[in-house]
C-alpha cells in the first residue's frame, strides 16, 4: 500500500539539509515501527520518495514524501492503521518536525516527485531587513510583475539558458507586510523563490537581498490527470 | 520554538550549521533552573567526530538520569565558524539550551588523542575561560578531562582543574555529590577541590609539586596539599552488566564518522601487545553478558533508528560468547534491513563465515593487522599473529570469495631490522601469491588487490614500551622509502599497494604522550602561533609548532628520541593503572630478547589488574 505523508519543518530544523532529512526519517520510520517495504538485494533501502527538496534555511508547512507499506489492512481497520501509524510517528518525531497527515495513495498513483508542478511560499522580513518604505518595495513588486516578459539567464549545470521567468511565476503578491509567491516546481522549470527575489532586486538595480528574507514553503501541488495543480495531499484519501 | 545562540546570518555563511544547532532525537531536555549541576561535556573535535564517541553518550546519559544534574554537549567550532566568533567575540555555547559555557558549574573534555590538545585551547579561549586554572576565579566553570590519555595528563596540567583517571561510571555521582554539598555551604572552589582530591581517581594537578634533576628527568613528584594522595588509582569498573549502558543514544541529523548503533561487549584485552596503550590500561578483559548485550541491541536499535549496528571491543574474537551473539545478531537485523559490523575480528573459518552472512563479500576487505613484517619482531612486540595464521586465513578468505586485503604495518618499533622493514613488502607478496596459487584463474575477479599501510610507532605510557626511544622524522622517512623500494621488487607489485603515515606529525605525538609539565608552555604557545585541528592533515602545520619549541626553548629530541634509563622517573608514575611498574618493566626486557608472554587466558603473568577483583583474572575461578 502506497502511502502520502505531509509534514512541517520549523525552526532551527531549516538547517538540516535536504539529504540529512532523507537520513531522518528512515531512521524515524525504524523508530516508528512502521512496516514499510524494503527493496530487494544485498543492502535493502526503504521504499520512500520525497516531492521536492527544500533548500537549507527555509522552514515549511507542506513537506511530502511518500512510503510503501507491506500491510494492506482491511477496510473496517485501515482508520485505526493509519492514526496508529500517525500517533508512532508523531512520536518519532523532534519537536520541530511535525506530521500533519498520512493518507492512502491509490496504487496507480505516480510518486510525488514525477508529479509536483508548483509550490507557494512566504517570503518575510527579517527583522532589520524591513524596507524603509513599505508601500512603494509593493508598488515596485507589483509594477516588477505586471511586466510582460522577465528575461532571466539561468545558470544550468549545462551552461547558461536564456528564459521569460515570467510564465513561471503563477502569482506574486503583498500579504500583509510579507510577499507571497507560487512558483513552477518540480524537475523541469523548477523556481526557486530566491531566484525571483534576486532577479526583481537587480531589475530594480538594488543590491542583492542576501539572507534580507525568512523564507516558508507553504504548499506543493501535483497535477492530477486533468492536468489541474492540487496540493500532493489530496491525492490521498483521508481514512482517519 | 528552540532558541539559537547563533543568528541566521551567520549559520547561514556556514558550513554544516545544522554543527550547532543541537535539537537532535534523544537529546536530553530539562529546565537549567531546576538543576544544581549543569556540567558542559566537550570532545574537542568537530561535531561529527565528536559525535561518534560512545564514551560521552555513555556518560551523557548516565548524568542525566540524575534529576540534580543536567548535562549538555559541545564540539570544536570548525574552522570558519571559529573566524567568526572570534570577530564577534560571540561566546562559544552548550548545544542542548544554546547557553554559554563559561555560565555553567563543570567544562568536561574527553582527552581521546594527543593531536586535539590544541583545539582544548580553542574550547576554553572561545568560552572566554581562561587557560591556565590558576587564572580561573570562583565564576568559571571547573574544567575537567578524562579518557585515555589523561593516563599521563602532565602535558595538560596547567589547563585543568582536575583530571578524572579511569572508567568514567564509577565516581561521578560521588563527584557531583561533593560539589553539590560544597556549593550549597557556600563554600570555595578550593574546598571542592581539596575534597575532590579525596575520591579514588580524581587528580587535582595544583595539589602536586615537581622538582627536576639537572638533565631535566624528574627528581620528585610530590603532593602539596594535605588532601592529595601520593597516588592516584584508576577507577574502573569490576561488573560491566551493573553499569549504566545507554537507552536512548543521541541520533545527529547530518551524518557522522560512527552513523550506526555501537555496542561495546566487552573492555580490555588478553593479548598483551607491548605497544598497545588501551591493551595495557584497560586491564583485565571484563566481558557482558550475553543476555545482557541482546537486551541492549534490540534497546538501541528501537530508539535510534539505525541501520547498522557495530561491536565494539579491542578484540571481538575473544568475546566468549561470539557466535552466539552474532547468531543472534543476525536473526534480529536480517528482516529488519539492518546492516551488522563486525569490526577487529581475527581472520578465520568461523569469523569468514559470519563475515559472509553478513556483508557483501564482493564490496569489503580482508584486515589483517601483523605490525611487524617479521615473527622476530612481531615476538618482541608480542603480536601474537604468525605468517602461517596470515596466509591460512587469506587462502580461505580468497577460496570465498574475498580479493582485497588491508594490511597494518608499524614502522619505527623497538629493535627494528631491516630485514624487518623488507618483511611488510615480502608478507605483502606471499599474500599475493596465496591468491594466485588457491584460486584457480576462471574463477579470479580480477586481480588480487593488497593495500599495506604503516603508522610510525609512538612509545606511549603504562606499555611495555614507555622506555623505548622514538625514531627521527628522517629516520622515520628512511624506513618507509626502504619498505617502499622492497615492494617495487615484487613479482606481484602491480597487485599491491604502499601507504605510510606523516612523520611529522608522529613526532608531536610522540613528545605529547610522553611529555611534562613542561610542554604545557609548547601546546599553548603552537596554538597562540595558531595551530588547530592538528590531527586534521588538511589544517596541520608543522612550522606553527617547531617555531613553539624554539620560542619555549624546549628540545622535542628530550621526549622523542632520549634513551630512557630503567629507573627514571616518569611524569605519569603518580597514577596507579593497575598494571605494575615491575611488570612493565619484565615485559620491556623480555621484549628486548624477543621472548613473547602468553595472553591472560592461557597463563596470568601477574600485571597487577588482579587486585581489581574481577574479569578475566576470576575465570573458571569461582
Amino acid at each position: 500500500m502506497k502511502i502520502r505523508i505531509k509534514f512541517s519543518k520549523e525552526g532551527s530544523m531549516k538547517f538540516v539539509g535536504h539529504l540529512d532529512m532523507m537520513r531522518y526519517f528512515q531512521k524515524a520510520i525504524r523508530r516508528a515501527r512502521i512496516p514499510i517495504r524494503y527493496s530487494e538485494g544485498f543492502s535493502p533501502h526503504q521504499i520512500m520518495s520525497f516531492a521536492a527538496p527544500l533548500g537549507v534555511g527555509i522552514t515549511s508547512r507542506g513537506e511530502y514524501l511518500d512510503i510503501e507499506v507491506t500491510e494492506s489492512p482491511a477496510e473496517t481497520e485501515a482508520a485505526s492503521f493509519f492514526r496508529t501509524m500517525k500517533d508512532r510517528l508523531s512520536q518519532a518525531m523532534v519537536e520541530e518536525i511535525r506530521i500533519l497527515s498520512c493518507r492512502k495513495l491509490p496504487d496507480a498513483c505516480k510518486n510525488a516527485m514525477s508529479i509536483v508542478c508548483a509550490a507557494d511560499y512566504t517570503l518575510s522580513f527579517r527583522e532589520g531587513h524591513e524596507p524603509k518604505d513599505p508601500e512603494a518595495f509593493f508598488e515596485k513588486l507589483a509594477e516588477f510583475y505586471a511586466r510582460e516578459q522577465i528575461l532571466v539567464t539561468k545558470q544550468t549545470k549545462k551552461g547558461q539558458r536564456d528564459l521569460d521567468l515570467k510564465p513561471l511565476i503563477y502569482c506574486l503578491e503583498r500579504r500583509e507586510n510579507r510577499i507571497f509567491m507560487q512558483v513552477s516546481t518540480g524537475s523541469t522549470d523548477n523556481v526557486k523563490p530566491e531566484f525571483v527575489m534576486e532577479t526583481f532586486y537587480r531589475e530594480m538595480g538594488w543590491e542583492s537581498p542576501g539572507v534580507a528574507f525568512q523564507i516558508q514553503r507553504e504548499e506543493v501541488y501535483g497535477r492530477d490527470a486533468a492536468g489541474h495543480p492540487i496540493p500532493l495531499e489530496e491525492f490521498g484519501e483521508n481514512i482517519e | 520554538m528552540r532558541k539559537l545562540a547563533l543568528p541566521d546570518e551567520i549559520l547561514l555563511s556556514i558550513q554544516q550549521p545544522a554543527r550547532y544547532i543541537g535539537g537532535e532525537v534523544n537529546m536530553c531536555v530539562k529546565d537549567p533552573e531546576s538543576v544544581d549541576i549543569r556540567f558542559c561535556m566537550c570532545f574537542p573535535d568537530v561535531y561529527e567526530i565528536g559525535m561518534s564517541h560512545l564514551g560521552i553518550q555513555i556518560l551523557y546519559d548516565m548524568f542525566n538520569r540524575r534529576e540534580d544534574t543536567y548535562c549538555e554537549r559541545v564540539y570544536s567550532p570548525w574552522t570558519d565558524l571559529d573566524k567568526i566568533m572570534r570577530e564577534k567575540r560571540i561566546p562559544l555555547f552548550a548545544l542542548e539550551s544554546q547557553d554559554p559555557v563559561k555560565d555553567f558549574d563543570f567544562l568536561g573534555i574527553t582527552l581521546q588523542y594527543e593531536m586535539c590538545y590544541t583545539n582544548i585551547l580553542q574550547i576554553l579561549d572561545l568560552s572566554h575561560i581562561p587557560l591556565h586554572s590558576r587564572d580561573r576565579g570562583e565564576e568559571f566553570p571547573l574544567v575537567i578531562g578524562g579518557g585515555p590519555c589523561a593516563y599521563n595528563p602532565e602535558p595538560l596540567a596547567e589547563f585543568f582543574d582536575l583530571f578524572y583517571i579511569g572508567e568514567g561510571e564509577t565516581v561521578y555521582g560521588q563527584l557531583f555529590d561533593a560539589y553539590k554539598e560544597n556549593k550549597k555551604n557556600g563554600k570555595s572552589r578550593r574546598t571542592f577541590l581539596e575534597k575532590a582530591a579525596e575520591i579514588p581517581g580524581i587528580y587535582v594537578p595544583a595539589f602536586y609539586d615537581v622538582t627536576y634533576k639537572s638533565d631535566g628527568t624528574i627528581e620528585s613528584f610530590k603532593p602539596n596539599n594535605p588532601h592529595a594522595g601520593k597516588k592516584v588509582t584508576k577507577e574502573l569498573v569490576v561488573d560491566m552488566d551493573s553499569a549504566p549502558y545507554i537507552e536512548k543514544p543521541l541520533v545527529p541529523f547530518i551524518k557522522v564518522t560512527q552513523d550506526r548503533v555501537v555496542l561495546e561487549i566487552q573492555r580490555g584485552c588478553i593479548r598483551g601487545c607491548r605497544f598497545c596503550q588501551a591493551g595495557n590500561v584497560y586491564r583485565p578483559l571484563r566481558e557482558h553478558g550475553l543476555e545482557y548485550l541482546k537486551r541492549c541491541a534490540n534497546k538501541l536499535l528501537e530508539t535510534t533508528g539505525h541501520e547498522e549496528i557495530s561491536l565494539s571491543s579491542l578484540s571481538s574474537s575473544d568475546y566468549t560468547h561470539l557466535p552466539e551473539l552474532t547468531d543472534f545478531l543476525m536473526d534480529q537485523c536480517s528482516a529488519k534491513g539492518i546492516n551488522i559490523s563486525l569490526p577487529s575480528l581475527r581472520i578465520d573459518a568461523f569469523s569468514l563465515d559470519v563475515m559472509s552472512k553478513v556483508q557483501d563479500v564482493k564490496k569489503s576487505s580482508l584486515t589483517f593487522a601483523p605490525e611487524a613484517g617479521t615473527q622476530r619482531l612481531r615476538d618482541v612486540i608480542n603480536k601474537g599473529l604468525t605468517e602461517e595464521i596470515i596466509l591460512d586465513g587469506a587462502s580461505k578468505a580468497f577460496m570465498g570469495g574475498w580479493n582485497r586485503v588491508k594490511l597494518y604495518f608499524m614502522l619505527g618499533l623497538p629493535t627494528e631490522q631491516p630485514e624487518d622493514m623488507e618483511g611488510i613488502a615480502l608478507l605483502s607478496e606471499k599474500i599475493a601469491r596465496t591468491y594466485y596459487d588457491t584460486v584457480p584463474k576462471e574463477q579470479r575477479r580480477g586481480k588480487v588487490q593488497i593495500v599495506a599501510s604503516s603508522s610510525f610507532f609512538v612509545p606511549k605510557p603504562f606499555t611495555p614500551f614507555q622506555w623505548a626511544k622514538m625514531c627521527t622524522r628522517d629516520e622515520f622517512l628512511e624506513r618507509a622509502y626502504l619498505v617502499k623500494n622492497k615492494f617495487r621488487e615484487m613479482k606481484n607489485f602491480k597487485s599491491l599497494k604502499y601507504n605510510w603515515h606523516e612523520a611529522d606529525v608522529t613526532i608531536l605525538e610522540g613528545v605529547l604522550a610522553r611529555g611534562d609539565r613542561n610542554v604545557a608552555a609548547v601546546v599553548e604557545q603552537a596554538y597562540k602561533n595558531g595551530a588547530l585541528f592538528d590531527s586534521w592533515s588538511e589544517n596541520f602545520d608543522n612550522s606553527l609548532w617547531m617555531k613553539a619549541f624554539e620560542q619555549c626553548h624546549i628540545d622535542p629530541d628530550f621526549y622523542t628520541v632520549r634513551e630512557r634509563q630503567i629507573d627514571e622517573v616518569f611524569p605519569w608514575d603518580f597514577i596507579d593503572a593497575g598494571i605494575s611498574r615491575e611488570f612493565l618493566e619484565r615485559e620491556w626486557l623480555l621484549a628486548l630478547e624477543g621472548r613473547v608472554t602468553p595472553n591472560c587466558r592461557r597463563q596470568c603473568s601477574g600485571c597487577g589488574a588482579r587486585g581489581f577483583g574481577g574479569g578475566v583474572c576470576y575465570e573458571d575461578k569461582n
